[in-house]
């Protein structure tokens, strides 16, 4: 009796909820080849966009002011334990914001920047190199206090269906990571390795682009990167990887 | 002050645009093209016993329609008995011998509306009515994603496999 209360609450345990027992980088289901690719800095293609990023950082804005004026030189003075904190919540906007949220809101507000393309190239290109500053370190994204909101809102979003086939984010990432869908191996969809490197489309992705990807091929509406819901959507695929290693620029198919 | 120039179509265009007119008002206030007019279907038992729209399926097209990626797409989840393509998904059991396993009711109902045996599924609902979908791309809207035609035929190629 006593052990079928035990095996019970075992098998519960298991199934309840979208808790992950145990977090697993997009990186555990490469191919090797593919790990070895990301591995190495002259081979990784990403590693272009962390150059290009850098030079972003260090060149003067629309005032004179660059983003090392204030944050150092090759963005010495920047926290990479913060970074990888984001998305965080900001209390003087009253909301969550994205890394690249902040970076576009400096770049404006601070350097008195023309206002980029989200997820557009130059964008991108500062997001990798700021993420890549914090490369190595965990991903911790704050999910209580004024966060817990926004977490929840992008739980709710990461489980409704959606599009014309009826798919949802957790259909595929919680119950079938490291099945396949034709030659493709499933992952858990962590946010750990963004912007990353596809080899399908040989470019740097953003987040919120991959969103509209996904969306896509379930012949569901897209949505302007940027927009309130992948932020939250972001918040809780980034929270979903606490304990994972920044990556970026991550490669993966 | 100029005298106004008269915009309006020549006598002659009038009864061509307005029957043009006519048609397109037609084809938008039906929701349905003529021949993909949406049927009703009942399930009862996990099973759907009548043909959608009383059509007869081609088992040779519903095969085709198996493999195609913008159609049944069926090899992206289950494995199924059509060697000449490799790479067959994991997700979903494998389909070979399903026609000794399930009726054609059966067959029909899963094909229809999947998450009325398991809400739980991935697999899409191929022919769910499309009002009752969420946020569906534009050049999705009002339609199913097979035809009854095209479930007529998968239901008919899936009962042929019974090894």
């Amino acid at each position: 009796m006593i052990r079928q209360i035990l095996v019970s609450i075992g098998v519960l345990m298991v199934f309840t909820g979208q808790s992950l027992s145990e977090p697993k980088s997009g990186y555990d289901f490469l191919k090797a080849e593919t790990k070895e690719m990301q591995d190495d800095d002259f081979l990784n293609p990403g590693i272009q966009a962390v150059d290009e990023g850098r030079e972003l950082f260090n060149k003067p804005g629309a005032n004179g002011k660059s983003c090392a004026s204030c944050h150092g030189e090759d963005g010495a003075k920047l926290d990479p334990k913060r970074i990888a904190m984001y998305p965080v919540f900001d209390k003087t906007l009253g909301k969550a914001v994205t890394l690249q949220q902040r970076i576009h809101m400096e770049s404006e507000g601070k350097l008195g920047n023309k206002p980029m393309k989200y997820d557009g190239k130059d964008a991108l290109k500062l997001e990798v190199f700021v993420r890549h500053l914090a490369r190595g370190e965990t991903v911790n994204v704050q999910t209580d206090g004024d966060m817990a909101p926004v977490i929840a809102k992008g739980k709710k979003i990461y489980e409704t269906r959606a599009g014309q086939l009826d798919m949802s984010c957790a259909g595929c990432h919680v119950y079938y990571p490291g099945q396949k869908i034709r030659a493709n191996v499933l992952s858990q969809g962590q946010g750990n390795g963004f912007p990353n490197y596809r080899l399908k489309n040989g470019k740097i992705n953003g987040i919120h682009s991959r969103f509209n990807g996904c969306y896509k091929q379930f012949r569901a509406a897209k949505k302007k990167p940027g927009n309130d819901d992948y932020v939250a959507l972001e918040a809780y695929v980034m929270s979903r990887g606490n304990g994972l290693k920044i990556e970026t620029p991550a490669v993966r198919f | 002050m100029r005298k106004p120039i008269d915009r309006r179509p020549a006598r002659r265009h009038l009864l061509p645009l307005t029957l043009a007119a006519a048609v397109m008002v037609m084809g938008t206030t039906t929701g349905f093209a003529a021949n993909n007019a949406y049927c009703d279907w009942e399930m009862k038992n996990h099973s759907i016993d009548e043909p959608l729209c009383g059509l007869k399926g081609n088992a040779e097209n519903g095969r085709k329609l198996a493999i195609a990626r913008k159609k049944g797409n069926c090899l992206a989840c289950h494995a199924m008995p059509i060697p000449e393509h490799d790479f067959h998904g994991t997700i979903a059991p494998p389909l070979n011998g399903v026609g000794a396993r399930l009726k054609e009711g059966e067959l029909r109902a899963r094909l229809v509306d999947i998450k009325q045996l398991n809400p739980m599924s991935l697999m899409p609902s191929f022919y769910k009515h499309p009002d009752k979908l969420h946020r569906v791309a534009k050049k999705f809207q009002g339609k199913t994603v097979l035809t009854a035609q095209e479930i007529e035929d998968i239901v008919a190629y899936l009962k042929t496999l019974t090894d």
